[in-house]
């Protein structure tokens, strides 16, 4: 295989609580060859949006390491990090709260061109705005434009052409497409997709629906409570999740097709417990239909399975 | 047999700024008790406007219904008076909206919640019985009743959607509207909420409307489906119709490829292009021609007929070629 383009070793995030430490991100590790798209899926609360911030020192970490191209970037200093950033950028969620609402798009667009000085010359910035537009399929004529003028669909396509615009080798995308409706939701889906073919971009692609992440990854990661619980090629996954959380997430997806025999789901009980000072043992254990004693008193260890395919659960 | 819910010809306007937004466009709608309707469409296709039509919740003195009738179990809800609403509201109809953070009273305890329509609808009930009725209803949500004396807060965001659907369904309402209800939630606990629903309407025999946007949720929960697009019903029928019909509105046929199928190896998605129409400004014709891959003249000049065959119909002069002549529209 060939050498991961990001890398992360052990890396943690631990937030201080009055009631004792939050395990936000607990021992992630993970490696994404160039041009391929690690999904990482899990529900509100497990911590997927804070290693997306911490591998691009958005937040620090507590402790591991996140290698770039095979050198660690939480070592280095400020000026060594401004450099980094450009290769490194993030899509939000929210195409709303995180446009600027006073700047127009054309501004928007080269703010970080301007701030990384890449171009000097005003009408060299604005043609590169203007090919960064037409890159993400948004029409010239908006290019004055403010984002509360736009729509959801359109404002996302300008959080798309602000991260490419300095080039950027690797992207985290924090649920770029979770605000929109379907069928705009399809438009940037598609977009992002050619844009990796285009550019052999690199992705990050946070998301908690599980046919988004099918689409667009190479391999998915699930998370639960801080935790990777199984990482696996995408299509094996989907085929044979181990897993009794991932399980657990595929079979709650509401399918667009009528079930003639109406299965009855596999559902899951209860909600996700405190991820404050979590006991050692599989976290998923006062949930999980198959737990026994096995699964409490020592961490559970990601096994192998098959190729690329790692579990960690006893069964 | 007369219908439990009965809309025709619905038309619902909002006073903008500076112009007149044309939300709900003729609409047309039956239901039946104990049935459940999907109403699906895009942001700004009008689903919540007709849910708070029904309701008489539109925002005072902009949302107006301009044109059309709703009648709810016999009532006229559109010539009804704002007392005779607040009768009705909760009785006979209510409704679940989608976010369960700002549905509920952030200083009240959740119990007092649930009692207080019971005190609004069923004033004979002593203080015991409704004591009595509101642990009935708790325990029938799945919700634990020594948990009614805390506040919302200290809930998490499925638990809290149960105590929205606990006031929701309090006074046993005819017909429920629900907004989004699972949108907030996620996939795990949306399934749990799914099921608390389809078990609820089977026990008390109410009639839904599920307004959503997600074609998965409807699968799983709907008899009938409406697909609606800039404030009108382009396609209705049942759900076999519509998940397993072989014709379809071409808007329909666009929403369905739009969605990441879960089966399927194929990796680009076929959205459908372009945006919603403005709907200050509606096109001419049928709504849905600037976007429609088989829009042909008579698409700009005419509103296509609405189409019946059998169980389903369909909005669109594609079938009207296909039923021979316009004389086999349906008469309204």
């Amino acid at each position: 295989m060939e050498m991961p383009i990001l890398e992360t070793k052990g890396l943690k995030k631990y937030f201080k609580t009055p009631r004792g430490n939050l395990h936000a991100v607990d021992d992630i590790n993970i490696s994404i060859p160039k041009g391929h798209t690690l999904g990482v899926v899990g529900e509100s609360g497990c911590g997927k949006s804070t290693l997306g911030r911490v591998i691009l020192r958005l937040i620090e970490a507590t402790d591991g390491e996140v290698l770039f191209e095979g050198d660690n970037i939480l070592k280095y200093n400020i000026q060594q990090m401004d450099a980094m950033r450009r290769k490194l950028q993030i899509i939000f969620q929210d195409p709303f709260a995180s446009l600027n609402p006073r700047l127009s798009v054309s501004e928007i667009i080269a703010d970080p061109i301007r701030t990384n000085k890449l171009l000097k010359n005003r009408k060299e910035i604005e043609e590169r705005v203007v090919e960064l537009m037409q890159t993400v399929g948004l029409s010239e004529r908006f290019i004055n434009a403010y984002p509360h003028e736009l729509d959801g669909g359109r404002r996302q396509r300008i959080g798309v052409a602000r991260a490419l615009a300095l080039d950027p080798k690797f992207i985290v995308c924090d649920e770029p497409v979770s605000a929109l409706d379907v069928s705009i939701q399809a438009q940037i889906l598609n977009l992002m997709m050619d844009l990796q073919e285009e550019r052999d971009l690199t992705y990050l692609f946070i998301t908690h629906d599980m046919s988004v992440v099918k689409h667009i990854s190479s391999q998915v990661m699930v998370m639960y409570m801080g935790q990777c619980v199984e990482i696996a090629p995408t299509d094996e996954l989907f085929e044979q999740p181990m897993h009794p959380y991932s399980q657990a997430l595929l079979s709650a997806i509401p399918v667009p097709q009528l079930r003639h025999d109406r299965k009855k789901r596999q559902l899951i009980r209860g909600e996700i417990t405190s991820p404050i000072n979590p006991k050692p043992g599989c976290r998923f254990a006062p949930r999980c239909p198959y737990a026994s004693e096995k699964c409490t008193g020592e961490s559970i260890p990601l096994t192998e399975r098959s190729t690329g395919h790692f579990v960690s659960c006893v069964l | 047999m007369s219908h439990l819910l009965e809309i025709k010809d619905l038309h619902v306007t909002y006073r903008g700024d500076e112009a007149k937004v044309y939300a709900v466009n003729g609409l047309d709608l039956t239901l039946d008790s104990g049935q459940t309707l999907g109403l699906v469409g895009e942001t700004g296709a009008g689903k919540t406007t007709t849910a708070l039509s029904i309701m008489r919740l539109l925002p005072e003195r902009i949302g107006i219904i301009e044109k059309g009738q709703i009648t709810l179990d016999g009532y006229d809800i559109t010539q009804a008076s704002d007392a005779d609403m607040r009768v009705l509201r909760g009785s006979l109809v209510s409704m679940i909206f989608q976010d369960p953070m700002t549905s509920l009273n952030p200083i009240r305890r959740v119990g007092e919640q649930v009692a207080e329509v019971l005190e609004l609808h069923q004033k004979n009930l002593s203080k015991e019985d409704i004591d009595k009725k509101v642990d009935e209803i708790f325990q029938l949500v799945g919700l634990p009743v020594e948990r009614k004396i805390e506040y919302p807060h200290q809930f998490s965001g499925g638990m809290r959607q149960r105590i929205v659907i606990a006031i929701a369904l309090a006074c046993q309402p005819k017909l429920l509207l629900a907004d989004e209800p699972t949108t907030a939630l996620d996939v795990t606990i949306q399934a749990q909420v799914l099921d608390l629903m389809q078990e609820l309407k089977e026990k008390l025999d109410t009639a839904t409307i599920l307004i959503t946007h997600d074609l998965g949720v409807v699968a799983e929960t709907c008899d009938q489906v409406a697909i609606m697009y800039a404030g009108e019903i382009i396609e209705i029928g049942t759900a076999e119709d519509i998940f397993e019909g072989k014709d379809h509105h071409p808007y329909t046929t666009g929403l369905f490829g739009s969605i990441p199928d879960l089966s399927k190896k194929e990796r680009r998605l076929h959205p459908i292009e372009g945006m919603m129409p403005d709907p200050t400004n509606l096109p001419s014709g049928c709504k849905f021609h600037t976007r429609c891959p088989h829009a042909t003249a008579i698409c700009q000049q005419q509103e296509p007929p609405f189409i019946k065959n059998g169980t389903q119909g369909i909005c669109c002069h594609l079938f009207a070629d296909a039923a021979g002549n316009r004389g086999s529209q349906e008469d309204k």
